[in-house]
């Protein structure tokens, strides 16, 4: 419907019978004309969406009816009994995307920056590198995790070998799987922005550190770092944010115990039927990352840095 | 610390097959003021680098009095750099960047020696303020700041100036000329415009493909340059080829074209057969018609092809019965009229401002073209043409390009004729 309006829109403002101070008016309108489509998506696909799950979290069963059927009754309980039920998978959910999230920090920031600043010829192809899991499912690169920390394979193994890993204990459905594939499946998410941001870097910064008695170390804390903040805030939203609310790595790598509260909404949605208590745990989460991510970026100080 | 002399001694730089820097040997007095001028590419800015720590020799040593200094670290030589587009760290504010050197070295009393050094570039109320908030002078002032504060043995400023305009450059050249003598530090400057080292150093080398022509204070470069290269590249010469006649004691007799020339035996640095004969445009005197003073150069039978008043002079072009044409700056002192062109002339100047150069060299050398000496040579140019690059010059070259040259020229000859 709104689509039909623009385009009729358009045409009178075009059309050759437009006086000049109707063009005029046209080129001002042209703005909002051009923000209408993703305007409207975001209404129908995102602020609606979010209204109807608020609604949803608030309601309870009608009593004798049928499992699904909900009406609204304002029930803010709703809230305080997901988290006294879920609070576990919460803290856990938050603990594994933080873990995931540094761990993708300290193994993305020197493959940012060798890429970036010392990659020579070879940076085109090390950026592909980076890229190339995508070309595989989601799912099966998650599943070949399986393999990789299964009881006969090399990491286990070489763990059992060097005394790291008690006898006996693997490391398949474990916390540490999940939290490895939730690392791995994040990494490029870190590594892009980091990059984009060492590769603006000006190296004459790093000399002009130098001359002024900074060895490496600290040249590289005093300067190359709080200039290359913009990335590591933008790579460690994007990989924290998806990983405190992903349910795949803890269903393929995990067992009952390191269950993260996307599993919890999962089984809420589709297994039991709960839909309040899935809704009101979503916007639970979505309330803490915000809370999260706003003191966040208020110590990294980012909008000084442009 | 301080007052230590920097010494280079065979400093060659190679990258691949391409020698940017050929064994380079110069004694930079403390608490002088040196230049390295060149053009681009002439590798001044690789021996600095390498005094900085920044690039590594490949043969040489370099040493600040007793100390070799050739390989340690850049963070551990007491020398500091002021560099090209100023590298000021933009997230630092103007007080930390200037306090960046005194942090690494825990300096005390890092506040007072800061607010000090801010004081001597005029920018103490700046303080606070971030890099990309300051104009491009107040930029290069910081980079001064966070450089001097830190007293270094040896100052390296890398074309400080280039990126400014060319009122701010004279005034930001005396300025680091007072500074320089405030603080009593050795200054070394990388540029490529003569008059920015004229006007601010007590010595200037000349650096040509990776060698030096000449070095000696500004007067010595201007008054009795040892090259050709030198001779253009340092404001404008006329040099004209010539072969020896006579070798006396105090001077050596030569014949330009069948004119008898006198060249002062300290001034000609030709042992040979071959001489180029060079004098400096303002040194030479036009006379009518065929008469010329005793005592004098002369060159008799020339023709004023080209006039341009410019004010402060007017600026001479003379063909000579050769056919070479002769460059001559008159002072506008009022005592004598503009000749017209067409005009009958002797060319004459003092004997003791003629030099000799070494006749195998090119004329040209050295003459900033747009397109570089080799076009100038392409183009058919007679040996003993205007050299240099001067908006009065050439007034027919497409591009005056930065335009002091000529000025600064006349400059010179005033003071110090």
């Amino acid at each position: 419907m709104s689509v039909t309006a623009v385009a009729a829109g358009t045409r009178a403002a075009a059309g050759p019978e437009g006086a000049p101070e109707e063009v005029r008016r046209g080129r001002r309108s042209t703005p909002y004309l051009l923000l209408l489509p993703g305007m409207a998506w975001l209404v129908l696909f995102f602020a609606v969406p979010v209204f109807a799950l608020a609604s949803l979290s608030l309601q309870t069963r009608v009593p004798g009816a049928e499992i699904g059927v909900y009406t609204q009754t304002f029930r803010w309980a709703n809230y305080s009994d997901a988290l006294a039920e879920y609070a576990p998978q919460f803290l856990r959910s938050l603990l594994y995307a933080g873990l995931a999230t540094l761990l993708c920090l300290l193994i993305g920031y020197p493959l940012a920056y060798a890429i970036a600043l010392k990659a020579g010829r070879w940076r085109n192809l090390m950026l592909i590198a980076v890229i190339a899991p995508f070309f595989t499912s989601f799912i099966l690169r998650t599943i070949a995790w399986r393999q990789v920390l299964a009881d006969s394979g090399p990491v286990t193994s070489t763990l059992h070998t060097l005394h790291i890993l008690p006898p006996g204990e693997s490391l398949t459905a474990s916390g540490t799987a999940v939290v490895a594939g939730l690392t791995y499946n994040f990494l490029p998410f870190m590594v892009l922005p980091l990059y984009a941001s060492l590769e603006r870097l000006d190296p004459r910064l790093v000399e002009a550190a130098g001359d002024l008695y900074a060895t490496a170390p600290v040249g590289f804390r005093r300067v190359t770092f709080p200039l290359s903040m913009p990335g590591v805030v933008a790579g460690t939203l994007l990989t924290f944010i998806p990983a405190a609310g992903d349910y795949v790595n803890a269903a393929l790598l995990g067992n009952p115990s390191t269950q993260m509260i996307g599993n919890v909404v999962d089984s809420r949605f589709f297994r039991v039927v709960d839909y309040p208590t899935a809704a009101a745990l979503s916007f639970v989460l979505m309330a803490a990352i915000l809370l999260l991510v706003t003191a966040y970026i208020r110590r990294a100080g980012t909008e000084e840095l442009v | 610390m301080a007052g230590r002399d920097l010494r280079l001694d065979g400093l060659t730089k190679t990258f691949g097959s391409f020698t940017a820097v050929d064994g380079i040997s110069l004694d930079v007095a403390s608490g002088s003021f040196f230049a390295l001028l060149g053009p681009s590419g002439c590798g001044k800015t690789t021996t600095l680098r390498m005094v900085a720590g920044l690039e590594r020799p490949t043969r040489g040593r370099i040493r600040l009095g007793d100390e070799d200094i050739t390989d340690a670290r850049p963070y551990r030589r007491p020398v500091n750099t002021v560099f090209q587009s100023y590298a000021l760290f933009p997230h630092l504010d103007v007080f930390e960047n200037v306090a960046f050197g005194l942090r690494r070295r825990r300096a005390a009393d890092v506040r007072a020696k800061v607010s000090q050094a801010l004081e001597l570039v005029e920018l103490g109320h700046l303080a606070r303020r971030k890099p990309a908030q300051l104009s491009g002078g107040q930029q290069q002032r910081v980079a001064l700041a966070r450089a001097v504060v830190n007293r270094p043995d040896v100052l390296l400023l890398d074309e400080p100036l280039g990126a400014l305009d060319l009122k701010l450059r004279r005034q930001m050249q005396l300025e680091l000329k007072r500074i320089q003598t405030e603080v009593g530090i050795t200054f070394v400057h990388v540029t490529h415009d003569q008059e920015e080292a004229m006007t601010m150093a007590d010595t200037i080398a000349v650096m040509n493909a990776g060698r030096i022509e000449q070095l000696g204070s500004p007067i010595d470069l201007y008054e009795s340059p040892a090259t050709a290269y030198v001779a253009n590249f340092l404001g404008q010469s006329n040099l004209l080829p010539a072969a020896v006649a006579h070798r006396s004691a105090g001077s050596v007799l030569v014949d330009v074209d069948g004119s008898r020339i006198a060249v002062p035996a300290d001034r000609c640095r030709s042992a040979g057969r071959d001489v180029l004969v060079g004098v400096r445009p303002e040194k030479v005197q036009l006379e009518r018609g065929a008469g010329a003073p005793a005592g004098m150069n002369a060159l008799s039978g020339g023709l004023v092809t080209d006039a341009s008043f410019t004010g402060t002079s007017t600026q001479y072009v003379v063909r000579l019965p050769s056919g070479r044409q002769l460059t001559a700056f008159a002072q506008n002192t009022g005592r004598a009229t503009v000749l017209p062109v067409g005009c009958s002339v002797t060319v004459c100047w003092d004997e003791a401002h003629t030099f000799g150069l070494d006749g195998a060299e090119d004329a040209a050398a050295g003459i900033e073209t747009p397109d570089g000496p080799a076009a100038a040579a392409r183009a058919g140019l007679p040996v003993g043409h205007v050299a240099g690059t001067g908006p009065g010059g050439a007034p027919d070259e497409p591009e005056a390009a930065p335009g002091t040259e000529a000025e600064a020229t006349a400059a010179g000859g005033d003071g110090r004729a």
